[in-house]
């Protein structure tokens, strides 16, 4: 295989989306088997990550079809920057919410003194 | 070109993913979190999104990880202790997350017409994001900004140190 068909060399989009799938799916084991705040709220961020990963993937693929086969592909060009400005809003909510997530966490351990998950079980003390 | 640097990077997502379960110590995890995040961002490059790359760096890898670390610090966040935890999360968790993975497996890699993504496709600009961002959907953006100066209220109220109120009454 020579230097310019390694540059040409194509990924199937559902590799990228298979990844996504992954890495989404190992957030959610995390959010299961970690026995710490903070590493249960990493795994949440893992998850976010994971589902914009797809975001994109898929607004890749609105502007990317082949426009011989379809003309409606080519009117769909927005579609695919929206698709970019939706993983842009889920970054500023998950910036929000990491946050006053972490507020919550240092107010938690303020009364608790601990950040196992398993002695914080009540709302009010 | 493109296909080894997805596997590389790929492969440095899941490392880190994987990591992040295997350690026990919180600011392990967070450290291979910046190594997802980061291998995310040169992914995010390879599907043309050069601002989402950029921003991915900027604001997860950087501004949300920095607020991680700094409070695994803070609150001075040791080993975590390996209990058995809930065993319906095990029982039923488990299996039910290796269920879905199968399915979407199973969607994802059935799903005809996919197509491929190369580099040679071009990338979309932050001229073209911010265009249709600041006209189409101008209203959305600065709803966001009143979502964050919530946001930035509500962390100062939940973490303000209110100095000698007892803890618990």
């Amino acid at each position: 295989m020579n230097f310019s068909s390694l540059l040409q060399q194509e990924v199937p989009v559902a590799w990228y989306l298979l990844l996504s799938a992954i890495l989404f799916s190992l957030g959610v084991v995390g959010f299961l088997i970690k026995r710490n705040l903070i590493t249960v709220f990493m795994s949440i961020e893992l998850m976010l990550n994971a589902v914009n990963l797809s975001f994109v993937t898929f607004a890749h693929q609105w502007l990317h079809c082949d426009p011989l086969l379809s003309q409606a592909c080519m009117l769909a060009q927005p579609h695919a920057v929206r698709g970019q400005i939706f993983v842009f809003f889920v970054m500023v909510v998950a910036a929000a919410e990491a946050a006053v997530g972490l507020a919550i966490i240092i107010a938690v351990f303020r009364t608790r003194a601990t950040l196992a998950v398993d002695r914080i079980d009540l709302m009010k003390l | 070109m493109h296909l080894i640097l997805f596997l590389i990077f790929a492969a440095f997502c899941l490392a880190g993913a994987a990591n992040l379960l295997l350690q026990s110590h919180p600011i392990n995890s967070a450290l291979s979190l910046i190594v997802v995040m980061t291998s995310l961002a040169v992914l995010y490059l390879l599907l043309g999104a050069e601002f989402l790359a950029a921003a991915q760096i900027i604001v997860y890898a950087g501004a949300i990880m920095v607020l991680f670390v700094f409070v695994v610090m803070l609150l001075n966040a040791g080993r975590e202790d390996r209990t058995r935890g809930s065993r319906a999360a095990r029982a039923v968790g488990l299996p039910a997350v290796v269920a879905i993975l199968a399915v979407l497996a199973t969607i994802i890699l059935r799903a005809q017409g996919l197509g491929g993504v190369a580099l040679s496709q071009g990338i979309t600009t932050t001229e073209e994001l911010s265009r249709v961002l600041f006209s189409e959907l101008l209203l959305p953006f600065e709803v966001t900004s009143v979502l964050i100066l919530i946001a930035i209220l509500g962390a100062v109220a939940l973490a303000r140190n209110d100095g000698e109120r007892p803890a618990a009454k």
